[in-house]
């Protein structure tokens, strides 16, 4: 599985791409796998603050469905609309064309504790 | 899944693990639930052919000359009806209004039947079965020592054909034979399966089962063969409108209640047969009914459904997204003045309340 190195992970199995005070939020390698073929990502929380931890949206598999976990706190900026059309992007290219939000985050310290690809990569073992 | 949990193992087990398959753990066994991935898997059973391992199923057999009296005992279709070598689906209703189990019953000759149950069910139904077996009726359950493949899709049989004489296509729709199929002997080959996609099932002794799904997938290579995991088994029965037990009947569902009235007959008489024959006459107040998603949501398992103004007026008991239709469906009981197809029902999915209509089911028109 690929885990790439300039992402940090959280154990919800959400990675998170720091830009700045932006952060770009999808989901693992391993969390596309477990949930198998994905058909329809649902995130309704445009221009919303959003606590870490709490719910952001949801991801249907053909079989479950799956809340998604915000890493980090902050106002929820953009979400990708190419899932609308094409949720598979989330199984065929997770880091890629498969991510789901950007956030302004509020609380740069919670970075610290994100997880760095080894350590996210050994948990999944 | 709990380490203390011992899960059950088929005799190809390791075959899918080696295969790569994601396993999980399905009535007690520990079952593929996908290889490579579920929509591929479900569109080569309806586009070619693809093979499921199903040999956690139960098979019981049941023989001597009171076997016919005691299987129209306990099931709810007409028995006698069937001749040497057909099969009919049928259930165990119990004494309570429910259903114990489905089944299909097979008839060897006269005097001797296979019933093929579900794999949850297998000490449930053999202990119901037992306690109505007053006449001496030689029982005896195989379920661990067979092994059963289903080879579904378009191109199942002409698959199953290059591995036996025995001419498929004189097998009708719901009836089998006992032949040699790649080499081994005594295969009980089945025209049945739960995907509407046509094809075989085949009934072998376990110690036979790994040299029969190698031999299905070499002869399936030319039509492009997956192995299938129960995953799109779901989605495929689903497309179809087929019950699920557990799902859409269960102990407290009646079979009218449940479209199964076609399988049951009043011709004879079966565990609680009086109480669903009044169901049928007088009529039933819920009914399982299929429904397409009109705004956008995937039902699933025990959502309530609501009516217009938003009162409760039954709960889903399947849904999926439809891999071949590309649309979400369901199946679940509403009261009856909504079971009519167009009715618009609404599916609470989370804190939403999402519009979707009574539909005709199979939801996949051949």
């Amino acid at each position: 599985m690929n885990f790439p190195e300039q992402l940090s992970y959280t154990k919800d199995h959400e990675w998170v791409k720091i830009e700045g005070d932006i952060a770009t939020i999808g989901i693992t390698d391993f969390a596309q796998r477990e949930l198998g073929d994905i058909v329809f990502v649902e995130i309704e929380t445009f221009g919303k603050t959003i606590n870490q931890h709490d719910v952001f949206g949801t991801v249907e598999a053909v079989k479950t469905v799956s809340d998604l976990f915000m890493p980090i706190s902050g106002q929820v900026i953009e979400i990708n609309k190419g899932l609308d059309t094409a949720p598979e992007s989330v199984n065929n290219d997770p880091y890629g064309a498969g991510w789901m939000v950007k956030v302004k985050m509020n609380n740069l310290g919670e970075v610290d504790g994100l997880m760095s690809a080894a350590d996210y990569a050994s948990s999944v073992a | 899944m709990s380490d203390t949990i011992e899960l059950l193992s088929t005799a190809l087990t390791q075959k899918h693990i080696s295969l790569g398959a994601k396993m999980v753990p399905f009535a007690g066994y520990n079952m593929p639930v996908q290889y490579i991935g579920l929509q591929q898997e479900h569109m080569a059973v309806r586009n070619h052919v693809g093979m499921f391992d199903v040999s956690h199923m139960g098979e019981f057999r049941l023989k001597g000359p009171n076997a016919l009296d005691l299987i129209q005992r306990v099931t709810s279709n007409d028995a006698s009806k069937l001749i040497d070598g057909k099969v009919q689906y049928s259930c165990l209703p119990n004494e309570d209004g429910g259903i114990v189990d489905d089944l299909l019953v097979y008839r060897w000759r006269e005097e001797e039947y296979y019933l093929v149950v579900n794999a949850s069910n297998i000490q449930k139904d053999w202990d119901w079965i037992s306690k109505f077996n007053t006449q001496g009726v030689e029982m005896l359950n195989m379920s661990d020592n067979m092994s059963l493949l289903a080879i579904q899709g378009p191109d199942a049989t002409a698959t199953v054909q290059k591995l036996t004489d025995v001419n498929l296509s004189e097998i009708e729709y719901y009836a089998f034979t006992i032949g040699t199929v790649a080499g081994i002997n005594n295969v009980i080959i089945s025209n049945t399966g739960y995907t509407g996609a046509g094809g075989f099932e085949l009934y072998v002794m376990n110690d036979d089962a790994e040299k029969l799904w190698d031999a299905v997938i070499d002869a399936g290579k030319a039509f492009e063969i997956m192995p299938c995991g129960l995953g799109c088994r779901d989605t495929l029965r689903l497309e179809m409108g087929f019950c699920l037990y557990g799902n859409d009947i269960n102990d407290t569902t009646s079979p009218i209640e449940a479209g199964l009235g076609w399988i049951t007959k009043f011709t004879k008489e079966f565990t609680n047969s009086a109480y669903h024959k009044k169901l049928k006459e007088e009529g039933v107040s819920k009914k399982l009914v299929g429904f397409d998603m009109i705004d956008r949501g995937i039902p699933r398992q025990h959502y309530e459904i609501k009516d217009a103004s938003g009162n409760i007026i039954g709960e889903v008991t399947s849904g999926t997204q439809s891999p071949s239709l590309g649309k979400a469906i369901g199946m679940g009981y509403v009261s009856t003045a909504f079971s009519k197809e167009g009715s618009e029902i609404y599916i609470q999915i989370r804190d939403k309340s999402l519009k979707a209509v009574v539909a005709k089911i199979p939801f996949l028109k051949k």
